[in-house]
């Protein structure tokens, strides 16, 4: 191996001459499947992408959810993707920057979704968690709380909770808190 | 005259090894002086890595013979690292570890060379990496060595029979560390099973569900998590919290304690604290010296042939009595990327939507509804419509252009296959030759001139 290395320091040489050699970025595996997710995607309708960073860089972006049924009707609830280099290795990062009054997603954003921490898996795919977002909006779920008065009140009273949840999607207070309209 | 004498004494017990022939030799060994000597003079091996690892192998290489190493680390010495980075002194805390290590060595193995490079692996140029004869990792994330491991992979390229070009085979040696268990392993692209094709043998991270977090913790690890990844953002908002720096730790430590007596739960600590957050698994100095001893002596054989490589996968375990097993991982013919891709001989006149066609009809693809992408581009994407729509001009362009005139290079192609009536996802490594591609830039420069 030490012989070839000789004769390889010699076409180093010789190439280094030849070329002005322009840097490539090298890419990740991360970013091909993050790719392949990404034009496989099968979304429904009420399920939009945005690339921020133009058609290249699929590792930022943002999807917007407008539930068409249960108590987030009408409304439209943006969240942001920051996928890391090895994805799927590990899961993307999902945060929710719309505010939004909901037992499972908290004021700051974050999001209690079981496939985004605990169970995922590198099988799982973008669009599984869309769908897995979508249908915390269809069934937002008490057992799992993060913010803990919505799900106090889901529980309890669930007629008071779509009247909360209405109140805040045209933009108002529940309790303290304010809400930006989302409709 | 006393100089020689300790020069002999030195290299005695490697040109054991070195300047004998043998019968567990690589087929190359080329026994003699002078590989010994060419040992010292053109094997350059970067060291990847100045820690736990990166110490134990920079000392472990200058004492085997190697003379032109260089290391690479992004790190500063902080005074909970001096129990076992030998290299590191309490007044070197807060200095580059690279630097300091490269110092230490260099002062005490006389001859030796080290190049620090105080950087992240991301700064350098690829062409930085196609320098070394051999890049030996001493690495703690999987990202860093998924990197280097791209790098290394991306120099490799095939004959037309799918054989590696042995002068584009960069060798790796990976050496890792958890408390009472290590690895070492060999990586040569192309022969071997790189770090991709056996991504799976890396357990995921344990994380806990927000909402225990949130609203029912049961241990000072969902204390301190709650803390990290709740409080802080609801505290600080907008201002990401820094695990190198000291406040933001003492307010998660102090954060956590109020909410573990809120539960009446034992057990947070500063230290346990640091450990949760960054992930930290207390290091052992004898398990590095360990795997650094075996990486080093793998990389000494790579290198001159003195005898049969480890293959590929060496594991130890020292938790309950010492186990160390040997595995022979396999290559994924398919990986993408150390795998030769999938050839394809295109006229230079092919446009991209002729292209995506041909691989519907390819016997070997049968990949249908295909989107393209070259290097850090995006050719032609289906989905979702955003990205189809502008990707859609493509379509009518020559590839051959779109790839800006390259007579041969690599593309990565998804879409869906059938086989035996059975549709599947797939993501394939394609390798494209454009056929007379020379010549047409030769005319082009001929109308040119």
């Amino acid at each position: 191996m030490i012989r070839l290395f000789k004769v390889k320091e010699k076409q180093r040489e010789l190439a280094e001459n030849a070329n002005g050699g322009v840097p490539i970025k090298k890419q990740t595996a991360g970013e091909l499947r993050v790719n392949k997710d990404i034009s496989e995607l099968n979304l429904p309708s009420s399920c939009t992408m945005t690339f921020p960073n133009g058609k290249d860089n699929l590792m930022n972006f943002e999807v917007s959810i407008r539930p068409d049924e249960g108590y987030y009707l009408g409304g439209t609830f943006l969240f942001s993707f920051q996928v890391s280099p090895i994805y799927p290795h590990e899961a993307p990062k999902v945060k929710c920057k719309t505010k939004v009054y909901h037992p499972n997603i908290d004021l700051e954003g974050n999001v209690c979704l079981n496939i985004l921490r605990e169970d995922w898996k590198p099988v799982l795919s973008i669009n599984t968690i869309i769908y897995g977002l979508y249908h915390l909006f269809t069934e937002p779920n008490w057992e799992d709380p993060l913010n803990h008065d919505a799900a106090a009140v889901l529980r309890d009273n669930p007629k008071m909770f779509e009247s909360n949840v209405r109140r805040a999607l045209s933009g108002g207070y529940v309790g303290q808190t304010f809400f930006q309209r989302c409709i | 005259m006393a100089e020689s004498t300790v020069h002999q004494s030195r290299s005695r017990d490697l040109d054991k090894l070195l300047l004998r022939p043998g019968n567990l030799v690589a087929p190359t060994f080329e026994p003699g002086a002078q590989l010994r000597d060419d040992l010292q003079e053109y094997a350059k091996i970067l060291v990847v890595g100045a820690g736990g690892l990166g110490c134990e192998l920079l000392k472990d290489l200058a004492l085997s013979g190697f003379k032109n190493l260089e290391v690479i680390d992004m790190d500063r010495i902080e005074v909970t690292n001096l129990n076992r980075q030998f290299l590191f002194r309490l007044e070197d805390v807060g200095k580059p570890k690279a630097e300091v290590a490269a110092r230490r060595v260099m002062e005490r193995v006389s001859g030796v060379n080290i190049v620090p490079h105080f950087c992240r692996i991301e700064d350098k140029d690829i062409d930085f990496y196609r320098d070394f004869i051999i890049i030996v990792l001493g690495l703690d994330s999987v990202e860093a060595r998924s990197y280097i491991n791209a790098v290394a992979c991306g120099f490799l390229e095939y004959d037309s029979d799918d054989k590696p070009i042995e002068e584009t085979v960069k060798p790796m040696v990976d050496g890792g560390t958890e408390g009472f268990k290590g690895h070492a392993r060999v990586i040569i692209p192309g022969s071997t099973p790189c770090f991709e094709c056996t991504i799976w043998l890396f357990p995921p991270q344990v994380k806990f569900p927000l909402c225990t977090l949130a609203e029912t913790p049961r241990t000072a690890a969902h204390c301190i998590e709650y803390a990290h990844l709740i409080k802080w953002d609801e505290v600080h908002s907008g201002k990401t919290f820094d695990p190198d720096d000291p406040e933001h730790m003492k307010w998660v430590y102090t954060e956590a304690v109020k909410r573990a007596e809120l539960f009446g739960i034992q057990g947070v600590t500063y230290s346990l604290t640091q450990g949760v957050v960054k992930n930290i698994i207390p290091a052992i100095a004898s398990t590095n010296a360990i795997v650094s001893a075996a990486c080093t002596l793998e990389t000494l054989k790579l290198v001159s042939g003195c005898s049969k490589t480890l293959s590929n996968y060496l594991t130890y375990n020292g938790v309950e009595g010492l186990h160390i097993k040997v595995t022979e991982f396999v290559k994924d013919k398919d990986c993408l990327v150390c795998g030769p891709g999938v050839l394809l001989e295109l006229d230079t006149s092919v446009t991209l939507q002729k292209f995506i066609d041909m691989l519907e009809e390819h016997p070997k693809l049968l990949l249908s509804k295909a989107s393209v992408r070259h290097q850090a581009t995006n050719l032609y994407m289906q989905a979702p419509q955003v990205l189809e729509e502008m990707t859609r001009s493509n379509l009518n362009l020559p590839l051959f252009e779109l790839m800006g005139k390259v007579p041969r290079d690599i593309v990565h192609v998804t879409g869906t296959t059938s086989r035996d009536d059975k549709k599947a996802s797939c993501l394939r490594k394609l390798c494209l030759v454009f056929k007379g591609a020379d010549a047409v830039t030769d005319q082009d420069m001929a109308v040119g001139a």
